[in-house]
């Protein structure tokens, strides 16, 4: 597969604040790309120098064959970029906004008007087409956005948190049409905080202050870097919580839904009989303690409390 | 009969001809995390709003905190903490002077206040940016720095309006560690969330659509009751087989999870019943088993199918 995506050694600063740390990537075409990290990481500032919009302190990147460097416009002919605040016009309609983005893009007038039936039948936007987009929910707008990032059909999408703030419906049928876009050859490069979004993603990249830290497929991810993982059921929960919280055989205890997802030390050789020990010394009724694979969740915020700097610490351990 | 700290009766809100929310109906129990969960534009910020004492009700009743809103919405607000979905701090302040203003509006006492903070900022990480400006800080700190000063004046009932969208997973772990201690103080939630393992955690779940209460019950009581069959099939090529199964009949809904599709069978439908389709699109499909149903399979249910079994 050709490469859409290859950085090498890229920096950001801006003053002494170092954003994006000498980061190293490759994305092959095709790819649905998930590029995770806890809010102010660096992702954002990434994407705006792939896309183009922020001149690199160092390093290198071409994206679509174009240095970011030399050739940023040849760049923005060849992608689309839905970045977390779109600007629609709030005074066009739905329809509007995407003929109006269709002709920014060059797109012929009657292909403009076939991606527009298609993709207001795809993103279920025909009960909208004519309002006023400065009347439209944050749900509806996202759509909006999404609509008008792919007119052009471009071959690589770089989509910054497509589905902060839409329900479960409108995202199901994101990760479908984004799914689509991939079967069609498209390469996706795509943020989120919701975890069972990145399982979607073929493969993912992990940012944290400004480092790359952990790259591989999210099964991958799942099965190497979280060993211990358990999955508490106990009443009452919360006294459950707390006693996990202060054992020290414990890494990380959190809310998994009803239950608990409890991540143990690697070194202890039996992490169920150790956590049902643990519980019942602090005297919470234990319904259930088996061992799980980690969620996506469970690996993220691992890897990021690992790499917690040491003026953040005050954190367990 | 268990102490209210919600009892919500017949209230109501139209804008024009639109009705923003139709005979909203709920009884929160004291110490309880209630959920309020929907599709975008279901009334769950209008709900939000005429329980705050900022949006007068067109009719019905609320009491909040033990007043009544509708006819005393300043006797409410002394005992209400509300995170609004936009974030309604000052960003020209710091994390300090932000919590130190919301303590003076609420008349927090200063030797109140002070070890009341340090308490809260510890929970939440934020002690070692005290003196960052709130404009400057990320949006998970945002969020929490929002929860601590909605908690400054030891409210008995918090009101949530989608507080962890856009929080990264990290930052969503501290929130709900410091929400599911509150309950224990006595302190009431009600909380709107699009992220259905949060809805799991609350004891309590109304479903909103179209400013219309769907069904309120216990998150395992709403699961239990949904009609469908759900199976996790492992298809190639998956677009063809998602698009083939979304033409059945007797498939309610079809997810993609990875490598994974989960599929909701409607009554009466088997797994044996799609083979004829999938072997017409020339899907090949392995590894068929049984899942429990997720609270977003009840969601796409209640909001996709108005399933009549599951509103009670």
């Amino acid at each position: 597969m050709p490469t859409a995506v290859a950085v090498d050694k890229l920096v950001k600063k801006f003053g002494t604040f170092t954003a994006v740390n000498g980061v190293s990537f490759n994305v092959a075409q095709g790819e649905v790309f998930g590029f995770l990290g806890p809010n102010g990481s660096g992702k954002s500032t990434t994407i705006r120098m792939l896309c183009g919009l922020l001149l690199p302190t160092s390093g290198t990147a071409t994206v679509a064959g174009f240095d970011v460097r030399r050739e940023p416009e040849k760049i923005k002919a060849n992608m689309g970029y839905m970045p977390q605040l779109f600007s629609l016009y709030q005074d066009l309609t739905v329809a509007e906004n995407i003929e109006f983005y269709g002709g920014m893009y060059a797109v012929p007038r009657a292909l403009i008007v076939e991606r527009l039936s298609y993709l207001s039948e795809r993103l279920e936007l025909g009960v909208v087409l004519d309002r006023f987009t400065g009347t439209l929910s944050t749900g509806w707008r996202q759509r909006l956005a999404l609509a008008t990032t792919i007119i052009h059909k471009p071959p690589l999408l770089f989509l910054d948190e497509p589905t902060s703030g839409v329900d479960p419906i409108t995202r199901r049928l994101f990760w479908e049409v984004i799914d689509d876009l991939a079967n069609d050859g498209a390469t996706i490069f795509v943020t989120t905080h919701v975890m069972d979004e990145a399982e979607h993603c073929t493969r993912l990249a992990m940012m944290h202050y400004g480092d790359l830290i952990v790259e591989g497929a999210p099964a991958q991810l799942r099965q190497d870097i979280v060993r211990n993982m358990v999955e508490v059921r106990a009443t009452p929960l919360w006294n459950a919580l707390e006693a996990l919280e202060h054992a020290p055989e414990v890494v990380e205890a959190a809310l998994f839904g009803d239950a608990m997802h409890a991540e143990v030390h690697e070194d202890i050789a039996d992490p169920e009989a150790t956590v049902r020990i643990a519980l019942e010394r602090a005297g919470v009724q234990v319904e259930q303690v088996e061992r799980v694979l980690p969620t996506m969740e469970d690996v993220f915020v691992s890897l990021a409390r690992r790499h917690e700097p040491a003026d953040r610490a005050g954190r367990k351990g | 009969m268990p102490d209210l700290a919600l009892d919500i009766s017949g209230l109501r809100k139209s804008f024009g001809n639109v009705v923003a929310c139709e005979d909203l109906t709920l009884q929160v129990e004291v110490g309880q995390i209630a959920g309020l969960v929907g599709p975008d534009g279901a009334g769950k910020t209008t709900s939000f709003r005429m329980l705050c004492g900022i949006l007068p009700a067109d009719g019905g009743h609320a009491v909040v905190g033990g007043a009544e809103v509708t006819t005393d919405p300043e006797a409410v607000k002394q005992h209400l903490g509300y995170l609004p979905q936009q974030f309604s701090l000052h960003r020209d302040l710091t994390i300090d002077e932000n919590i130190r203003y919301m303590a003076d509006l609420y008349m927090v006492p200063h030797a109140e206040w002070r070890a009341r903070a340090d308490e809260l900022l510890d929970i939440t990480y934020l002690t070692p940016f005290r003196k960052r400006l709130a404009g400057r800080l990320s949006g998970g700190m945002r969020q929490k720095l929002a929860l601590v000063c909605s908690l400054i004046h030891r409210p008995r009932v918090l009101l949530l309006d989608e507080p962890t969208t856009g929080v990264d997973p990290v930052s969503r772990r501290d929130f709900w560690k410091i929400l599911y201690d509150l309950p224990r103080q006595g302190v009431t939630i009600l909380i709107s969330t699009p992220y259905m393992d949060e809805a799991a955690r609350c004891s309590k779940l109304a479903f909103m659509s179209e400013g219309r209460l769907l069904a309120v019950d216990t998150p395992q009581a709403l699961r239990s009751r949904l009609p469908y069959q759900m199976i996790e099939v492992r298809c190639r090529p998956q677009r063809e087989a998602r698009t083939a199964l979304q033409h059945e009949p007797g498939v309610a809904s079809v997810e993609v999870f990875g490598d994974r599709l989960h599929i909701a069978l409607r009554p009466g439908t088997t797994s044996d019943a799609l083979k004829p389709a999938l072997k017409a699109a020339g899907v090949e499909c392995e590894e068929v088993s049984t899942v429990e149903p997720s609270l977003e399979d009840v969601f796409m249910a209640l909001t996709l199918e108005g399933q009549t079994e599951l509103t009670a």
